[in-house]
């Protein structure tokens, strides 16, 4: 009974969060150019920052969300 | 922040590792077409040049050189605000194979201030030993979750999860973890050597947090931590700031600080009681407790179109990065003395990367 009752809180709560429409983007595209300039780039140098990930997967132990899609590295 | 298909590129990179024994170097070539103004296909073609004499070659076998050849081909696929992209990837070394796949899928929402992109790949692993008929494989599973948020007009942040599942022969068939042997009057190191035991299947979780700012002058920091958690019972930290300030239109200085941290596998030890005194048994120093400190500057120099005819962009960067690596419980055992009570191991190295990107 009283996980149905959270469950149905729950539910409600996403309702209610859906309704929100009154958020609206808050930065404009005429604001954007600070954001659009290669230096607010998340990953900047293309192959030179792939090799950098593969330098570190092969020395440490850990691995992933390194950023981009690739499919991991085959290293060994 | 709106989706858009990769730009045309050529991008050649020379790479250069050397250090704790290893002399790596290569080039990577990463080349990107556009097809019509929804297709755009990629292909890279990466080369590692590997002359080896690190502690754990000196400690278990003789140097060596080998080469490792990695190639891949990829699509992305743009249709209003989603991106789909898959690709293809094969490593090839002389004892080992490994070939990937991967699909993405990224939704730009939210008046193209949100981006949320969702990843699946797939490996296989061929595990092999030189001069040996020895082979066994490895089938890797990744699940990738991204959003990237602009907060404002000068600020955005990225979150990314992504979690690897890998079952098969997991050890380096070189290595060897090693116990007491005092009593064995043959045996004048002290210590005997057997080959590591794994288990067979490891699964782990990496959160990243990343966040990049324009600062009121024309200049960029981005700050970055991510915690990985995995089966085996390694947690490690990760900490990046990145600056990057450019001079006038062609010229950009950048600089940053990495730190990564990891506690051991559960079983890691660098000398065991006695041969077997576990049902896994590692001393493979990337699974031991360490420190590791980046320091990096690099410089790019642009010219803009007009200048080289079809040529919109040529980009020319040096980046060169200075890595230290501190053992806790990694004893070097070249050094010699009473085994267990050997100096603690550390190496340093440079990492140089130079390369050349025409955008068309």
């Amino acid at each position: 009974m009283k996980t149905h009752l959270i469950i149905g809180l729950l539910l409600l709560n996403l309702v209610g969060m859906s309704g929100c429409t009154g958020i609206k983007p808050w930065v404009k595209p005429y604001e954007r150019n600070n954001l659009a300039d290669p230096i607010m780039s998340l990953d900047r140098h293309g192959a030179a920052g792939s090799y950098i990930h593969h330098v570190y997967q092969a020395r440490e132990g850990a691995r992933g969300a390194e950023g981009g899609a690739g499919g991991g590295c085959g290293c060994n | 922040m709106a989706a858009t298909l990769p730009v045309d590129s050529v991008d050649i990179l020379h790479h250069r590792f050397d250090g704790g024994g290893m002399e790596i170097d290569g080039p990577f070539i990463l080349v990107r077409k556009s097809i019509g103004t929804q297709v755009s296909v990629n292909g890279h073609y990466y080369v590692d040049s590997v002359s080896a004499a690190s502690i754990d070659v000196i400690a278990n076998a003789s140097e060596y050189t080998e080469e490792r050849t990695e190639v891949s081909a990829g699509v992305d696929f743009l249709h209003e605000k989603t991106m789909i992209s898959t690709g293809y990837t094969n490593s090839e070394e002389n004892d080992f194979e490994a070939n990937s796949v991967f699909l993405s899928i990224g939704q730009d929402f939210f008046g193209d201030l949100t981006k949320l992109t969702m990843g699946y790949a797939r490996g296989w692993d061929e595990v092999g030993k030189i001069e040996s008929d020895f082979s066994e494989d490895v089938d890797r599973q990744i699940y990738k979750l991204g959003v990237s948020q602009v907060l404002t007009k000068n600020s955005l942040m990225g979150l990314d999860i992504e979690t690897i599942s890998d079952e098969g022969y997991l050890n380096n068939p070189y290595r060897s973890y090693r116990f007491f042997d005092l009593d064995n009057p043959e045996n004048t190191k002290g210590f005997g050597t057997a080959t590591e035991v794994y288990p067979e299947t490891r699964t782990s979780t990496a959160v990243a947090l990343r966040s990049l700012y324009y600062l009121p002058y024309r200049a960029s920091i981005k700050g970055e931590y991510r915690y990985f958690s995995d089966s085996w019972g390694i947690d490690a930290h990760t900490y990046e700031v990145l600056y990057v300030h450019p001079f006038g239109r062609q010229w950009t200085l950048e600089g940053r600080v990495r730190r990564y941290s990891q506690t051991s596998a559960d079983f890691y030890s660098d000398i065991f009681t006695h041969e077997g005194a576990n049902d896994f048994l590692a001393r493979d120093k990337e699974l031991s407790t360490y420190t590791g400190m980046t320091y990096g500057g690099g410089v790019t120099y642009e010219l803009g179109q007009g200048v080289i005819p079809h040529i919109n962009k040529l980009k020319l960067t040096l980046l060169v990065d200075y890595l230290k690596y501190e053992y806790d419980n990694f004893r070097d055992v070249t050094a010699g003395g009473v085994p267990g009570a050997e100096p603690l191991y550390d190496f340093d190295a440079w990492v140089t990367r130079a390369s050349i990107t025409f955008e068309y």
